[in-house]
């Protein structure tokens, strides 16, 4: 590794508002990112993520707001003065460039020395591990390395902050796996401030220091990927993340109870209106014995029975006709008392796991 | 080999089956075949027969000696070649800086701007011809609305010459040119531009290191398709050219309706016809000719 650890710089956005029409893209949107942080705007299409980004590249202008990297507001700034990485969904590289053409390309701008140059476009294509492909076409590559050649194209210069919009997103998953965690790695190696866009949840919880989840324009939550996961700011946050279930609790007596069913829950309960309790599927189990008096208990009768290879999933239905949604692992003792469709099944929820959340969509 | 044998099932059936879709195939191409051969090749090979007749009517290489020996023979190849770089070049650098205008319009509008390019292009061509002799001519429109706004005093001969048969042309051509660097244009990834801009290239550098260079070949196909129609044009230098520009296509009209002769004219036009696909043979070499067709990205 020869590339140099970058002096990271941080970004302050605050109050940055954008409409098009009546719609509001960013709705009033402040976010601080921390000095070499990896932080993921998540969020479904037309949530305003990657018009968050396109502002911080300079690409979109917004209507109001601040935007200042470090301590300078570089809300006006032109996109080829703000001397940020990006790299785009497509790539974007120059298809009539060569590798090292397009590598080479914002050292040339910036009038490095031609032997410099060719050493750093040299480092970056080790980076990526494409040492060698210089002289390559990008129709040539396949799309894993032409992912690779546009990463090293946005890190060649040493920007003190990266901006990746979906990067991943056109890569098969084995590929996307193996790029997060080398883009993690690479993070941490360089240490330049990123700010990655994506949709996927997994995505987001693999490479990020912290998520801001986005949505109609605004930041719903923003938050490490364990507190994100474990304790969701609202219903929009909990069924972006994960393929919970959700039943409807209401307040009884210090606890809350679903029906009349008092639940035993660890954590608090949130100040809201709207209850609900939130099961993730690889959290709930099947009871292996009847003495559930220190863990919540669900009776169900099993509707479908998935094999997944690594697990499967369990859909039961409860009396009241309420489906809930379980993972099982597989494994030798437990493959044999997978239920099959139509068997009375008794679920179980540990307190730990009983997470009661603000059901309001935002 | 049992094993393959074994294999053979059903293959004598598809085998038959992909030979009758093959010629199925080429029994929908044959009319057009048949079309070209009739209305092409036959009517080429007659020229290039008659051509090597002399005004004997035996084999002879007179109307081919002739084009080198006659200096005003020579002088219409020169006409014709400098008559067709000067609208070419004129073409694009009209040409270009429109179809960027339409590249940049979001689509609904670029349509109806296209529209305006594609209009003239459906009307007659005698038509536009002759609407510029009437704007141009002495009398004509642009001549007495400067005069009557005070640009100009007297009447600008603008028409009967040189820059008359150019204004004509140029505006004959201009669509053949906007099309496929159009196409070029609109098939560029926005991105590129915005990568560029990200990786600090101003407006103007990103322009000429990327975008320009990626319209080339659209452009080039445009310039292409412009220079060879330029070199057998004739209505337009006609009227407009007032026996000032004589080109290789007025030359075998004259030869045929005047001379009667048609040897001269057949080589004539067989050196055209030959000029042309050399500079298509070139042409070939830089540039995947389907582009000329709008295909080939």
């Amino acid at each position: 590794m020869t590339a140099r650890n970058i002096e990271a710089l941080p970004i302050s956005v605050s109050h940055v508002t954008k409409t098009y029409g009546k719609v509001h893209a960013l709705n009033d949107v402040s976010l601080e990112v921390k000095s070499g942080e990896f932080l993921t705007l998540l969020g479904p299409s037309g949530s305003g993520k990657t018009t968050l980004l396109m502002v911080l590249a300079g690409f979109t202008r917004p209507d109001s707001g601040s935007l200042k990297f470090g301590d300078r507001e570089v809300i006006r700034l032109a996109p080829h003065l703000r001397d940020v990485g990006m790299t785009f969904q497509n790539y974007a590289l120059f298809p009539h460039m060569t590798v090292a053409g397009n590598v080479s390309y914002p050292l040339k701008l910036r009038k490095v020395p031609k032997a410099e140059i060719a050493e750093r476009v040299e480092n970056a294509l080790e980076t990526v591990q494409l040492v060698g492909y210089g002289d390559r076409r990008i129709t040539q590559l396949s799309g894993g390395q032409r992912q690779r050649v546009a990463l090293a194209r946005s890190i060649v210069f040493e920007p003190r902050i990266l901006l990746m919009d979906e990067p991943l997103s056109a890569l098969d998953k084995k590929l996307r796996d193996q790029m997060q965690i080398e883009l993690r790695h690479l993070h941490e190696k360089l240490g330049m401030t990123t700010v990655y866009v994506t949709h996927d949840q997994r995505e987001a919880l693999t490479m990020s220091d912290r998520i801001a989840v986005v949505n109609h324009g605004r930041i719903m939550q923003l938050a490490a990927p364990r507190d994100l996961y474990e304790q969701p700011a609202n219903r929009f946050v909990a069924d972006f993340i994960g393929d919970s279930t959700f039943l409807p609790v209401h307040r009884q007596g210090k606890g809350v109870a679903f029906g009349d069913m008092p639940l035993k829950i660890a954590g608090s309960v949130p100040d809201a209106k709207d209850l609900q309790l939130m099961i993730r599927p690889e959290r709930i189990t099947l009871a292996r014995d009847n003495n559930g008096e220190s863990s919540n208990r669900f009776s169900a009768v099993a509707r479908e029975v998935v094999y997944q290879g690594d697990s499967y999933l369990l859909q039961s239905e409860l009396a009241d006709g309420t489906l809930i949604t379980m993972r099982g692992a597989v494994r030798g003792a437990n493959l044999s008392v997978m239920p099959s469709v139509g068997d009375q099944v008794m679920l179980n929820l540990e307190p730990d796991d009983a997470v009661v959340i603000d059901g309001s969509e935002d | 080999m049992a094993a393959s044998l074994a294999n053979e099932t059903n293959a004598a059936g598809l085998r038959h089956d992909e030979r009758v879709e093959k010629l199925k195939l080429f029994g929908l191409s044959a009319p057009a075949l048949l079309i070209v051969f009739v209305v092409l090749v036959i009517p080429v090979g007659w020229l290039f027969y008659l051509s090597f007749l002399g005004a004997d009517g035996t084999f002879s290489l007179e109307n081919y000696t002739r084009m080198i020996d006659r200096k005003s023979y020579r002088r219409i190849f020169e006409m014709t070649f400098e008559v067709s770089v000067l609208t070419t070049a004129l073409t694009i650098l009209i040409g270009y800086p429109m179809a960027y205008f339409l590249a940049q319009l979001p689509n609904r509008l670029a349509s109806v701007f296209m529209i305006a390019v594609l209009l003239p292009f459906w009307t007659s061509l005698l038509v536009r011809t002759y609407a510029w002799l009437v704007l141009l001519q002495k009398q004509g429109l642009i001549n007495q609305w400067a005069i009557a706004l005070g640009f100009w005093d007297e009447p600008i001969k603008m028409v009967h010459d040189l820059n008359g048969t150019l204004i004509g042309m140029v505006h004959i051509m201009l669509p053949f040119l906007i099309l496929p660097t159009y196409g070029a244009m609109k098939s560029i990834d926005r991105d590129l531009m915005k990568a560029a801009s990200n990786l600090g290239a101003s407006p103007k550098h990103a322009f000429w290191t990327v975008f320009f260079p990626l319209t080339i070949p659209g452009l080039f196909a445009g310039a292409l398709m412009v220079f060879i129609l330029c070199l057998g044009f004739y209505v337009t230098p006609a009227v407009l050219g007032g026996g000032k520009v004589i080109m290789v296509s007025m030359k075998i009209v004259s030869n045929i309706e005047m001379f009667v002769n048609w040897g001269a004219a057949s080589a004539l036009g067989v050196v055209l016809l030959i000029m042309t696909m050399i500079i298509l043979w070139i042409a070939s070499k830089f540039l995947n000719l389907d582009r000329i067709a709008g295909g080939g990205h």
